[in-house]
This record gives C-alpha cells, structure tokens and sequence, in this order.
C-alpha cells in the first residue's frame, strides 16, 4: 500500500543504560511496531502509562533522548523520513503538540513562544486569534509557563500547532486537565484540520475520547502494537480480536467496568511471545513463541488464536 | 515597603554575620599558642630589656589583658568608626587595608571576571553537547586544574613565565624601588597578569563544570526538545533557550565565588609576595596584629556578604518565578 501520509513499519526502540557495577543493560520499549495515517484520517493510539506512546511521537518528530536508538521505517507521503528530511519539515508540516507543561521554556513568556519567535504584526494577530480560540485573553500572552494552570498550559501547547498550517499532528495526550466541553472544541479543532486534508495521530490512553473522534485506533501494550481495528468495531466485543483489547472494552464504563487483575510488565520483565501472555486467559504455551500479524477485516491483530478458540 | 522590609533584614544579618565572625576570630586569636613578644621582638631582645620596658611592650601587645575586656575595647572602637592603630606597621588600620585592599581587588577583579568569563564559555563549549570532543576536553581540563591547589598553580606558574621565561615578574605588585606616583597602569597590569592568572585558573574549572552540567541538563530537556521538534535550528536553541535556562545559576555561581577567591587570594598573594590584603592577613595572624586582623576580617565578611546578596537580589530581580512569587507573597 503506497501513499500513507505516515507509514510507519518495524519500529524498535532500545534504550541503553548503565546500571551499578557498569553493566549495560538494553531495553527494549517499542518492539515491531506499525501505524499509518493518512490524509484526512485521525488515528488514535490508545495505550496505558509506560506502552511508548510517546516514544512513538518522538521518534517521528526525530527527538528521541541521546540514550535511544530506533530501528524501522518511518516514511511521509511515501519516502523515508530521515533526519535531514526531519528537521526540513517540523514545526512546519510535521507538528507535535507535547504532553505536559515541561515541554515549554520556563523563562520565556507564553506568547513568545506561541509565535516561536516570529516577529511582526502579522504573527502577532495570528496568536492572539489562536489563543482567544481557546479562551485564553490577550493578557494570557505576558504569562510565564509557572503561571498558567494545567487547563490554560494544555491550550497553550494545542495553541502553538495550530499556529502553523501542518499536514501531520501528532498530538500526545492532548485533553486531561480540560473539562469535557474545552477538550470536545479541542478535538472538533483537530477534526477540522483532518476535514482540511491533514493527518492527525491522536495519542491517548483515553478510549472513550478515542473512540468518539478517532477512526481507527490502534492498541498498544508495553510497546507492542496489539491490534489495528476501525472505531466502530468497539460497538461490539465480538468484532474486537485481541485479548487486551477486548480487556478494555470491559473496562469500559457503560460495558461493565470490569478491569483485569494484574498489571503492563515493565520492560524489564517482559516475557517472551505476546506480552499480555501472563494476564491472558486464553494463553497457551504457543504464545511463549514469535507472534505474527494476522490482517482481520478491519484491520490486524497480533494474537496466534483465530476468533472462536479459546 | 516590601523591599525596605528586605534591605532591612539583610542588613540585620549582615550585622548578625559580622558580629559572629568578629567574636570567632578573637576568640580563635586569644587561643592561639603565639606569644606576640617573642615573635614580635624576639627573645634576645626581651631578655636584654629591663623589667619596665617589657612590662611596657605587654601593654602595647596587649598581653595580661583578658581576651573579653578587648573585645570590648576594640569593639567600642569600632563602632565609633575607628578601626584602631596596627601593632606591626605602626599606622592606622584603615590606612593599612586602604592600600591593600586596593591592590587586592584589583587583583581579585581580574581573576573574578577571567574565571567568570573564561568558565562561562568553556562550560558552553562542554555542556553544547555531552560526550562530544569539545565536552571531552573541556572536562578533562577543569577536572585536571579542579584538583591542584590555587598556590602550586601559581608557584608553577611563577617558575615557567617569571623564573624560566622571564616574561613576567617574579612578584610585588610595582617595580622595585619605584616611588608610587611614578608607578603606571601598565606596570601594576604587568605585575597581576600572573597572580590574576593562578587565581582564576581554579575557579574557572568550577564555573566552567557547573555551566556545562547546567546547560547539557537544559540541552536534554523537554522544552529543548520541543523546540527542535518546532523546527528550530541548534544554534538558536542556544541562544533563545539554552543561554537564557543557565544564565541564572551561572550568575549566582559567580557572585557566591567571592569568598573562594577572596580564601585563595590569601595563597596566591603570598606565593607572589603580592601587597594585598590576604598577605597583610597572613602576615597580622602570625604576629598577633589584633587590630589589623579583626579590621582586615571585618572588611572580608562584608564583601563576601555583599556577593552573596547581590546574587540574591539578582536572581530575583531575573528570575520570573522568583520576581512574581515576591510580589504575591
Ligand atoms: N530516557 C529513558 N530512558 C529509559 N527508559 C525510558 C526513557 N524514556 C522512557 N522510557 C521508558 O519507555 C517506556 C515508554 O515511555 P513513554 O513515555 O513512551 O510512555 P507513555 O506511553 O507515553 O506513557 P504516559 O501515558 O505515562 O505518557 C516506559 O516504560 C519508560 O519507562
Ligand atoms: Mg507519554
């Protein structure tokens, strides 16, 4: 399939560190992992604290730590992404809207770096109508990071994407800390740029927000890619084909709220084959073994049990 | 009002302050095992001296009076704005320190603003990028010069350019046999380019270490990071994010090196026999110069004091978070 406007194929990330005594340990927090996204399309990621989802991010923007190495293939508008091609298109096509207040400088003021340093009347205009979108005055603009509350600090890092005219955003945990009605106008913001031809992956670990506004989702556990499946699918457990993923739709407030007992293994622990293996109650010892992808009708999932096994 | 409540405090504690190092060092005089008329005059000359003209010299050096009672008697003084008579030159103390405090400061200015400099921009070298060859031979430099006292710097300093190349002098802070108001700007250069030189070179390592550990942890953080996802080019990372993040704890470092310099002025000046205020400190303990001590004391605390403050007002008057959190509070 040629012409994603993302495609990314095989992607492993491996940290490296030095733990007491000088031992060098590898760990291996994304293994294999695959997304696409195309023109006009939202794809939600949807995964619980420490899958990678933000790993994911960083490593399509190019700003992995010095301590990462990434294997794979990362290509946009079909070639491949390399650094200089990176550096070329972020922050103009290619725009991350961050996770937390950390990522803004916190000695310069919030409309510097709206206009990331853009001078001129014209940039001026552009962050006071951005910011405003969001419900953020003027006087918002002379704010220090430190300043801002975690609501404010969330529509100002959304503010600094949208002040650009990008093909792609990736957007890491766009909504906690805003009320449902700022997060909807958040979300509708994203769904417009979509509409205007532009690709959004939306990282999440929220399904219900993923589920209303993505239209496909893909599932992350402890940085292997689960299952890909259309939003729709979640209307029913059947249509769903992963063990994980029909977790979550347990999970699911209006579907029972059952959670599962246990908890994502830290890298570190992770066990061989399918990592959910402990916590599956359909697992066998052929789950212990390499786990290929098995395409379903709406997508693929990375399981060995054909639908109806148990 | 709130800053005339804070002039005010620090203007108490720097009372507080001076109170506490005065008593401290005439405590530590009054213990120390120096007997200031056989040092002073030596025993042959004691011995040969009658019962009167001893008894006199006790009175001058002050031996047989309690420890407390001068104190008191110098503390008076010097209340009264009259730091008193030095015991060794014979002349007023604040004449004494005038002269040397001038040739020190201005020693310790250059080797304050070379360290300063000098660390800065090697730290921004180093910190740039952790682990590279820069960052590599920077370390190694500061972690070399770090370790090796200011006054065996100095001394080998002293014997490449002074003794060796003869390209500077051996010491003092004029000619020789030179009358003071013959003595140009360029002579009084000329003999500090060494002493300023032994003195930085310690405290360039330090700033120079700490600027780089500060800038690389900025180069590594988050909003580092999203500025290059935004597209921004290292170089004005550097400059928009990376000066502005280090500039701070940079100046602080720098106003609170005072007291190290003022500490290793005492070494270095008296490796090059240089007329300042840490020889004339050396010079008044081993004599039990009371007077000369306890003024010469008095003056330190109060610059060191005044680095330190002025690292403080600067920081908050910088310091958004600083300058906001005032204003609330
Ligand atoms: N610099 C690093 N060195 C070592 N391990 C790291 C580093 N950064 C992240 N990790 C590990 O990688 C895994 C994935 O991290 P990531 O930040 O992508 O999680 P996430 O899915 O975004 O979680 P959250 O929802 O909490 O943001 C975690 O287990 C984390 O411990
Ligand atoms: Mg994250």
């Amino acid at each position: 399939m040629d012409g994603h406007l993302l495609e990314v194929k095989g992607l492993s990330i491996t940290f490296t560190q030095y733990e007491r005594g000088l031992r060098r340990v590898s760990l291996p927090v994304i293994r294999d992992l695959g997304v696409t996204v195309d023109r006009g399309e939202m794809v939600a990621v949807i995964g619980s604290s420490g899958s990678g989802k933000s790993l994911l991010a960083h490593a399509v923007m190019g700003i992995l730590p010095y301590n990462a190495s990434a294997e794979g293939e990362i290509r946009y508008q079909g070639e491949i992404l390399t650094e200089k091609r990176k550096k070329a298109l972020r922050g103009r096509e290619l725009v991350l809207v961050p996770q937390s207040v950390s990522y803004l400088d916190p000695l310069m003021r919030v409309g510097e770096q709206v206009k990331n340093g853009r001078k001129g009347r014209k940039w001026e205009e552009a962050c006071r109508r951005v910011l405003g979108s969001y419900g953020l005055g003027p006087e918002t603009e002379s704010l220090y990071p430190f300043q801002l509350s975690g609501g404010m600090t969330r529509r100002v890092l959304i503010s600094t994407a949208v002040m650009e005219n990008p093909r792609l955003v990736i957007a890491d945990e766009p909504t906690p800390g805003l009320h449902p009605e700022a997060a909807k106008r958040v979300l509708g913001h994203f769904r417009e740029m979509t509409e205007a031809g532009a690709g959004v992956l939306l990282i999440t670990h929220d399904l219900n927000l993923a589920l209303q506004t993505a239209d496909r989702v893909v599932v992350l556990y402890a940085g292997t890619a689960v299952e890909e499946t259309d939003s729709r699918a979640f209307c029913r457990e059947e249509t769903l084909y992963h063990p994980y993923t029909r977790a979550l739709y347990r999970a699911m407030p209006e579907h029972g709220f059952k959670s599962e007992p246990g908890s994502q293994p830290y890298v570190k622990e992770l066990p061989s084959g399918c990592p959910y293996r402990p916590r599956c109650a359909m697992a066998g010892p052929e789950c212990a073994g390499p786990v290929p992808l098995r395409k379903t009708d709406r997508g693929w999932v990375r399981c060995v049990r054909k639908e109806g096994e148990a | 009002m709130e800053n005339a409540k804070w002039i005010g405090m620090q203007l108490l504690r720097m009372a507080v302050l001076l109170a506490a190092v005065t008593v401290t060092v005439f405590v530590l005089l009054s213990l120390s095992p120096i007997d200031p008329l056989t040092t002073n005059v030596g025993q042959t000359a004691l011995g040969s001296m009658s019962g009167e003209q001893v008894e006199r010299l006790k009175e001058y050096w002050g031996v047989g009076t309690p420890a407390a009672a001068r104190f008191l008697g110098w503390a008076r003084d010097f209340l009264r704005g009259d730091m008193g008579i030095s015991l060794l030159y014979r002349r007023p103390v604040a004449q004494v320190i005038g002269e040397r405090f001038f040739n020190s400061v201005w020693l310790m200015i250059w080797a304050w603003l070379l360290s300063g400099f000098m660390g800065f921009g090697l730290g921004i070298l180093a910190g740039r990028k952790r682990g590279g060859t820069a960052d590599r031979l920077v370390t190694g430099y500061c972690l070399l010069t770090a370790s090796t006292p200011a006054f065996w710097i100095a001394m080998v300093l002293l014997m490449i350019f002074a003794v060796w190349l003869k390209w500077l002098p051996i010491g003092l802070a004029v000619p020789i046999g030179t009358a003071a108001d013959e003595v140009g700007l360029g002579d009084r250069i000329y003999h500090m380019i060494l002493p300023a030189l032994a003195l930085s070179l310690t405290g360039i390592s330090s700033v120079a270490l700490h600027t780089r550990e500060k800038l690389a942890a900025v180069m590594e953080s988050d909003y580092v990071l999203f500025a290059r996802a935004r597209g921004e080019s290292e170089r004005s990372i550097l400059v928009r994010h990376g000066l502005k993040n280090i500039a701070l704890p940079a100046m602080t470092l720098q106003f609170a090196s005072v007291s190290e310099i003022f500490g290793g002025s005492v070494l270095v000046e008296q490796v090059f026999s240089y007329p300042g205020l840490g020889q004339a400190a050396v010079t008044a303990g081993l004599g039990s110069d009371v007077p000369l001590l306890m003024g010469i004391t008095v003056i330190t605390a109060a610059v060191v004091f005044g680095g330190n403050t002025a690292a403080n007002i600067l920081y908050g008057l910088i310091d958004p978070r600083m300058r906001k959190g005032r204003k609330k509070g």
